[in-house]
């Protein structure tokens, strides 16, 4: 069969890519640079059966999505900056309650209203720390469109399976460039749904934290009543201050992410095989990356790249290895040094460098190659 | 006649007892009212979704027998307005404080009622925070003390009611934890009525409000509720003198024409599929 080939925006892709995942509800607040995907969502989701809603701000749009997907929607919800501050309240909320949904954030200059029109990705760390308490989070770093769309899929289907917010980190490049897109078709791809626990409503309880299997989440208004808040509970979702229980719970939110890493990460790996220097680099940076190892190779300098599509939970595995046998890793981001971080803990091996650039222009080939030949020749 | 007792064990979930509700605390009463309503409306359980926020009013889905989300501080209209509007099918309750529906919550509260949705809001107004231990709220009479108005507050409150018809909302009720057989009532009516309606129950927190104010034990809160409360009808003929320090009790707003939002969704969303 020819293949469906569009030519499409990042973030038409995202709302391309939640339509195809079976996404049926969407609320959010219009900001810069992310809007294009309320705005799409709009006039299609009406049209499938899907609600869409406008709200009074961010916050509600999150309180709106989780219920929503208590009520058993594939539920997502957009915004940048600012927004995805205000976010933050419900994003633990949904941690805590175990409540699936796709949140994007479409990265701009911070902090406060900082850069609304120009890139950055200096939200990494605020996508992991931004709210408060003990988490676990997954978020997702695509690199161009077409990633865009097949990783918001992918995004879904996480969500429900773990039961959790997972973030979709673009920034200002990716969500507003035009590039190719290979369509799939609904049966070309894995799609999870959402579909009601497998024991009758008197023996269902909302949560497990104890057989390591992730209990799936009854929507409501099904015959499956049950009480959902942000309460430290236990397994029959009521709460409870017991020690035991507390330390089952907190426990859980980290286990059920981190024990289950392999099934969630995602990284891509170029030249690396013969690797003098390593670049990590992701989202729009990983673009200028592949280019800028491309130069270095026909320099005659070995240098190659490790891109996490995964950022969290972080590939401290992969990075741990790479670091044995690549001394010199250069992390390039569109912040003051955020990844680095994660790098230097994992790559105890290696010496490793940044670049950092916040002016909200993008980082260039040329940068990147400098920074590759002046480490290589240090 | 033979009066038969109500069955509140049919609604409560026995194992979340005992509440954390303070001894002679109102909301009980508000619960039992509340339950003997939506057993007036012969909803199924299963049809009926109640969300709060945060509080001592808002730890009330914790104790019944329906789908329950215990959201975040102000925001159970939030959750409320994303579940009716992907099942509308189901009867929505948003349960709140005052605190937690007129401050932190007041800009869902204005714009849930600006959309009509089709949710019944009932207020606990106690007047403070009852659950953090009685600072000043949004509906605070003006001269009375908390733990953050020492020396008697000087802010004007808030009247929920006013709020509410200002805002839109097409159902507006106020009543009060003494009147219980009132109360019943007008959970009924407003649950009944299509669109958005805002239901303001005084109730009394002798714990963190009356013992600041002259009012320490229950029964002199109970009394204030009696004493202060006037129909609407009775406040009609009455001056501002005579009305100042009380309010009106009564159904103010019954407007069955204005649409409601999730059924005005659904009916563009069918035109768009003919298309
Ligand atoms: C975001 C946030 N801010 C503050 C609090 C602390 N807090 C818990 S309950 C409450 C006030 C409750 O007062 P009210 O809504 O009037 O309900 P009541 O306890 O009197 O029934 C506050 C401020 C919180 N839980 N969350
Ligand atoms: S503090 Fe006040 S509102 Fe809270 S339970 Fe006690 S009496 Fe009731």
């Amino acid at each position: 069969m020819a293949k469906n080939i569009k030519l499409m925006q990042g973030n038409e892709a995202i709302a391309e890519g939640a339509i195809i995942a079976g996404c049926n509800f969407f609320a959010g607040y219009p900001i810069t640079p992310s809007s294009e995907i309320a705005e799409l969502l709009s006039s299609k989701l009406p049209k499938t059966g899907g609600v869409f809603l406008q709200m009074e701000d961010e916050i509600s749009a999150l309180g709106a999505v989780l219920g929503a997907a208590l009520g058993g929607a594939k539920a997502i919800t957009a915004s940048s900056g600012p927004g995805i501050s205000l976010k933050q309240e419900h994003i633990g909320y949904a941690s805590m309650s175990e409540i699936p949904c796709v949140i994007v954030n479409v990265m701009r200059g911070g902090p406060s209203t900082g850069l609304p029109t120009l890139p950055a990705q200096s939200d990494i760390m605020q996508a992991k720390w931004g709210t408060h308490g003990d988490h676990a989070i997954i978020a997702i770093v695509p690199s161009s469109v077409n990633e865009s769309l097949y990783e918001t899929i992918r995004a879904f289907n996480l969500s429900i399976k773990y039961r959790t917010p997972v973030l979709i980190l673009t920034d200002e490049i990716i969500g507003h460039m035009r590039e190719k897109v290979v369509v799939p078709d609904k049966s070309d791809v894995d799609i999870i749904d959402v579909k009601l626990p497998d024991v009758p409503p008197e023996e269902y309880n909302p949560y497990n934290y104890t057989s390591g299997a992730v209990t799936p989440l009854a929507p409501m208004g099904e015959g499956y009543r049950y009480h959902v808040t942000g309460l430290i509970h236990g397994e029959t979702g009521f709460p409870s201050q017991k020690t035991e229980t507390i330390k089952n719970a907190q426990n859980w939110l980290i286990d059920k992410i981190y024990k289950n890493i392999e099934d969630i990460e995602k990284f891509d790996e170029f030249q690396t095989e013969d690797a003098d220097i390593l670049v990590v680099a992701y989202g729009s940076t990983s673009r200028s990356t592949r280019q800028a190892v491309m130069m270095a190779r026909t320099a005659g300098i070995k240098a190659g790249m490790f891109r996490p599509i995964t950022i969290w939970p972080f590939p401290e595995k992969q990075i741990s290895n790479l670091s044995k046998r690549i001394k010199k890793i250069l992390v390039p981001e569109m912040n003051m040094g955020q990844i680095i971080l994660e790098i230097q803990r994992n790559a105890c091996e290696s010496q490793v460098y940044g670049l950092n650039v916040v002016t909200g222009e993008p980082i260039t080939p040329d940068q990147i190659y400098a920074k590759i030949k002046e480490i290589a020749e240090s | 006649m033979i009066k038969t007792k109500f069955d509140y064990d049919k609604y409560l979930r026995k194992n979340t007892l005992p509440h954390i509700w303070c001894p002679g605390c109102g909301d009980g009463i508000i619960l039992k009212a509340l339950l003997r309503a939506i057993d007036k409306c012969e909803y199924p359980k299963d049809d009926v979704v109640v969300a709060s926020g945060i509080g001592c009013a808002s730890r009330l889905p914790g104790y019944v027998d329906f789908n329950t989300i215990h959201t975040t501080h102000g925001r159970a209209l939030t959750f409320a307005t994303g579940i009716k509007m992907f099942k509308p099918r189901l009867k929505v309750i948003a349960i709140s404080g005052d605190g937690d529906a007129l401050a932190i919550g007041g800009n869902h509260f204005i714009h849930a009622a600006r959309r009509n949705i089709d949710i019944t809001m009932i207020i606990f107004n106690n007047y403070t925070y009852g659950m953090t231990g009685g600072q000043y709220s949004p509906t605070q009479p003006l001269g009375t003390y908390s733990t953050t108005t020492s020396f008697g507050s000087i802010e004007q409150p808030f009247d929920a009611c006013n709020l509410a018809q200002a805002a839109g909302a097409t159902w507006v009720g106020r009543s009060t934890s003494y009147h219980a057989v009132q109360l019943e009532k007008f959970i009924v009516s407003a649950l009944k009525h299509t669109g958005f309606s805002v239901l303001e129950v005084i109730t009394n927190c002798h714990i963190s409000f009356g013992r600041r104010n002259k009012m320490k034990s229950p029964v002199e809160m109970v009394k204030y509720q009696k004493e202060k409360a006037i129909p609407i009808r009775s406040a009609e003929n009455m001056s501002d003198e005579e009305l100042a320090g009380r309010f009106k009790t009564g159904i103010f707003l019954e407007n069955t024409d204005k649409p409601e939002f999730s059924s005005e969704y659904r009916k563009m969303a069918e035109t768009l599929k003919t298309k």
